[in-house]
């Protein structure tokens, strides 16, 4: 940005008198970087989530984690959930699959060794898809994905028509009874803007779920990457998912 | 008025209307529409920030191991090593800024402990897993120290 | 939420999908939308198609068109999570999404092509009645003729030129409106039952197929209730569209069944399933069967057999009132039955219609009848009747064509 410009849109800023919020951000257009916490600069990161199904164990402290440190509402109302798939004779087109209570208090023995078929876990969550069918769709600019990459909520211009929820092919999305408006998995962005974990992430107690930084080039998620063969859900709708996951059966839908 | 748009009058007051609630509709978007709209993307930039002011409820490992070490290095080699502390101590934030305020979970030393080690199909095999069986309801920590599970109960 | 609330369930859904999203209320919008589209199909055969037999419903075509055109917005509104936000989507309107751009296509629709058309065509008459009537409705057509009371035969003559080139560009409009509520449906990526380039098509004729049911219909009712003769040409002329509408209607959706069918996708199962139990009644039966197979062999009978005029009166009346039902089945069926199997493919689940609920069955009819009350209205102050003012309507002054 040329100097003339800068001081252009400096004097024009004190003109505007623009107060709180709309300051601070005002203050990175003349910049010129996207800058949300002190410290933190969201064009320096590229965030994405890698889930091991291998190690997965159902143990449900992550949606646990996500209600309290988000708040979610009680009740049939998630941003991060655990299913459990049992497949019979290993292959199927319509494997067993439940989430009792999204598998917030664990997953309870429904099955027997030795019966043929192959169970797993699979923790899902919104996939931060780099082109998110539900930032389509929303007709305001009330979600949205943020220059680092993470698909977030402005609930306060948020109309409630729900469309989103409609475009959302993963289920990741529902409406916040309290609000009236769309809620879902920010990636706990007031932690990793603060250089922390998210909260699923903190209290996993395999390493299941990895938050991960693609623009990171010292993140270990490389070379997982490279050695690992990973795959995201429902590619053919190539919503450009940034979940990616390690053992992936072809029976998760 | 004269010429061929002496009869278009009605017409031409219709067109002003238009135009007329076209200006007013362009200043009402100007006066309602924040500033720094579409700045980054189309959406208010000052939603970005709005995002992360939420109080956290997790202080993140780094601030438990801040005060206490000791916990961290007893732990060191074992199989829960890398398991975060509030995973099973609780959200600790408060206790983080201030240790009077909260005090840590002390978990249940068994019905916790099958909350992943009970007997699943869908876990991993190779996940260590006991059935109903073991230990006869005797608390885990009678043999297993939880900072360090393979190395006995806790001294 | 309380658990007794949570609709009852088959299979798996993911969690979030237990709450069904979309109402009863966003079934009506579709319908009413397509109402209008058709409506207006209708009123530009006389305008624009010089069908002659049909101008007797003109006018009332416009104002029907009106009428629901003013309440189809309202269930999108009440069905809002925060209905005060609403304005958003004129002032930061998301380019790439079709509801945004729907806000536009209506105020354009509404503005620019109905408005405008009515005030054209009344010009005359609201001149007139501006200089008889007295006090208030005096008041109130003066206002309308913008201080203008030039009605000499050169500003009728412009009137009527600028009504048939906006009747033009409302026929392309009229498509647009409606295929673009088909579009808000067809675009879903993420809904197989939604996700159809079809969509915007089946949208646009089941709309004509409905608005011309729906004019039918006003036409007879308002005939009896003013104790006139209804004029059979009209009649069997709108009776002959409507076959032709539907015709293209039930090639267009059989086409769209056998592609999904023949090409039978990973959600293929999940739906034919779906169609099988839960939408048996809605699709089968009142969509294909009673709102579509029926009228379209009472309207092809009426063809092929010369009935008395009695007999067709009322073979005509049921054949409209049987296409209004099926095209409301078939809105049914898009809205309400693309959230009843679950993304996954692995569940299914039920809507419940409640009564009196923000979005339950009291308000949806109320809002189906809130139309009828404006229209109502718009007849007692813009009465559409022919022998009343034989000269009045450059259409009806007869262009020479």
């Amino acid at each position: 940005m040329s100097e003339s410009r800068r001081d252009f849109l400096a004097s024009a800023g004190k003109l505007l008198l623009l107060t709180g919020p709309a300051a601070l951000a005002f203050d990175f257009v003349v910049s010129g970087r996207a800058q949300v916490a002190p410290g933190y600069s969201a064009r320096e990161h590229w965030w994405g989530m890698l889930i091991d199904i291998e190690v997965c164990i159902g143990c449900g402290k992550c949606v646990k984690a996500c209600k309290e440190e988000n708040g979610v509402p009680e009740g049939p109302y998630f941003r991060t959930w655990v299913e459990r798939y049992h497949v019979a004779g290993g292959v199927s087109e319509h494997p067993d699959v439940d989430s009792p209570n999204g598998g917030l208090d664990g997953f309870r023995e429904r099955y027997r060794a030795g019966d043929g078929a192959k169970s797993f876990f699979v923790p899902k969550l919104c996939n931060h898809c780099a082109t998110s069918p539900c930032v389509q769709v929303c007709p305001v600019g009330a979600t949205f994905e943020s220059p680092d990459g993470v698909v977030l909520v402005d609930k306060d211009y948020c109309l409630g028509c729900r469309y989103c929820v409609q475009a959302c092919p993963y289920g990741c999305r529902f409406i916040d009874p309290r609000t009236n408006t769309v809620d879902k998995c920010s990636l706990c962005y007031h932690r990793i803007t603060k250089g922390l974990t998210t909260a699923c992430c903190e209290v996993c107690p395999t390493g299941a779920r990895q938050l991960v930084d693609l623009k990171d080039p010292k993140d270990p998620v490389h070379e997982f990457l490279r050695t690992h063969k990973v795959q995201v859900l429902k590619p053919q709708l190539a919503t450009g998912s940034k979940a990616y996951y390690n053992g992936l059966d072809g029976s998760v839908r | 008025m004269n010429g061929p748009l002496r009869h278009a009058r009605h017409l031409i007051r219709v067109a002003a209307l238009f135009v007329g609630l076209f200006v007013v509709f362009l200043f009402a978007k100007a006066a309602l529409v924040p500033k720094d709209f579409g700045l980054y993307g189309h959406y208010r930039p000052s939603a970005l920030a709005a995002n992360t002011t939420r109080e956290l409820s997790y202080a993140g490992r780094a601030a438990c191991v801040d005060c206490h070490s000791d916990v961290e290095e007893s732990r060191k080699g074992s199989k829960h090593a890398r398991i975060g502390c509030e995973a099973c101590h609780g959200p600790l934030a408060r206790h983080a800024a201030d240790p009077g305020a909260q005090a840590p979970v002390k978990p249940d030393p068994r019905a916790f402990c099958l909350g992943c080690h009970a007997q699943n199909v869908a876990r991993p095999a190779t996940f260590k897993q006991v059935d109903a069986e073991h230990a006869q309801g005797e608390p885990c920590s009678t043999c297993h120290g939880p900072h360090a599970p393979e190395k006995g109960p806790k001294p | 939420m309380d658990p007794a609330a949570l609709p009852v369930v088959q299979g798996f859904l993911y969690p979030n999908e237990a709450e069904l999203q979309w109402s009863i209320l966003i079934v009506l919008y579709p319908f009413l939308t397509g109402l209008v589209a058709g409506a207006f199909i209708l009123a530009s055969l006389a305008r624009v198609f010089n069908v002659h037999e049909v101008r007797p419903t003109y006018r009332l075509a416009l104002l029907s068109a009106l009428a629901f055109l003013i309440v189809a917005p309202l269930p999108l509104q009440l069905h809002l999570g925060h209905p005060e936000r609403a304005f958003e989507m004129y002032l930061t309107p998301h380019t790439t999404s079709a509801m945004a751009m729907f806000g536009f296509v209506y105020l354009w629709y509404l503005l620019a092509v109905l408005l405008l058309e009515i005030w054209l065509d009344y010009r005359k008459s609201i001149v007139l009645w501006a200089r008889e009537k007295t006090g208030l409705t005096r008041r109130f057509y003066k206002l309308l003729t913008l201080g203008v009371d030039d009605i000499g035969p050169e500003a009728l003559d412009l009137d009527d030129r600028a009504g048939r080139f906006i009747t033009i560009v409302g026929i392309p409009s009229a498509f647009l409106l409606h295929g673009y509520v088909g579009f808000i449906f067809g675009s879903i990526k993420a809904n197989p039952w939604w996700s159809t380039p079809l969509m915007p098509v089946v949208f646009l004729f089941s709309a004509i197929v409905s608005g011309i049911a729906l004019v039918l219909l006003v036409y007879m009712a308002t005939s009896a209730l003013r104790g006139k003769a209804v004029d059979m040409a009209c009649l069997d002329t709108i009776g002959r569209y409507l076959l032709y509408a539907f015709l293209v209607d039930f090639a267009v959706e059989t086409l769209d069944l056998a592609h999904r069918m023949y090409e039978a996708d990973e959600s293929f199962k999940s739906l034919d399933f779906m169609v099988r139990t839960k939408l048996y009644f809605s699709h089968i039966v009142v969509q294909i069967v009673l709102g579509m197979f029926v009228p379209i062999a009472i309207l092809g009978l009426v063809q092929l057999v010369k009935l008395s005029e009695r007999a067709r009166r009322g073979l005509y009346a049921v054949a409209a009132a049987l296409t209004l039902i099926g095209i409301f089945a078939m809105r049914w069926n898009v809205v309400i039955g693309g959230q009843l199997f679950s993304k996954s493919f692995l569940g299914y689940t039920t809507y419940k219609l409640e009564l009196a609920h923000r979005e339950g069955l009291g308000p949806a009819i109320l809002l189906m009848l809130l139309p009828f009350l404006i229209l109502w209205v718009l007849v007692k102050l813009f009465p559409p009747w022919e022998e009343e003012d034989e000269a009045i309507s450059p259409v009806r002054a007869g262009r020479p064509s």
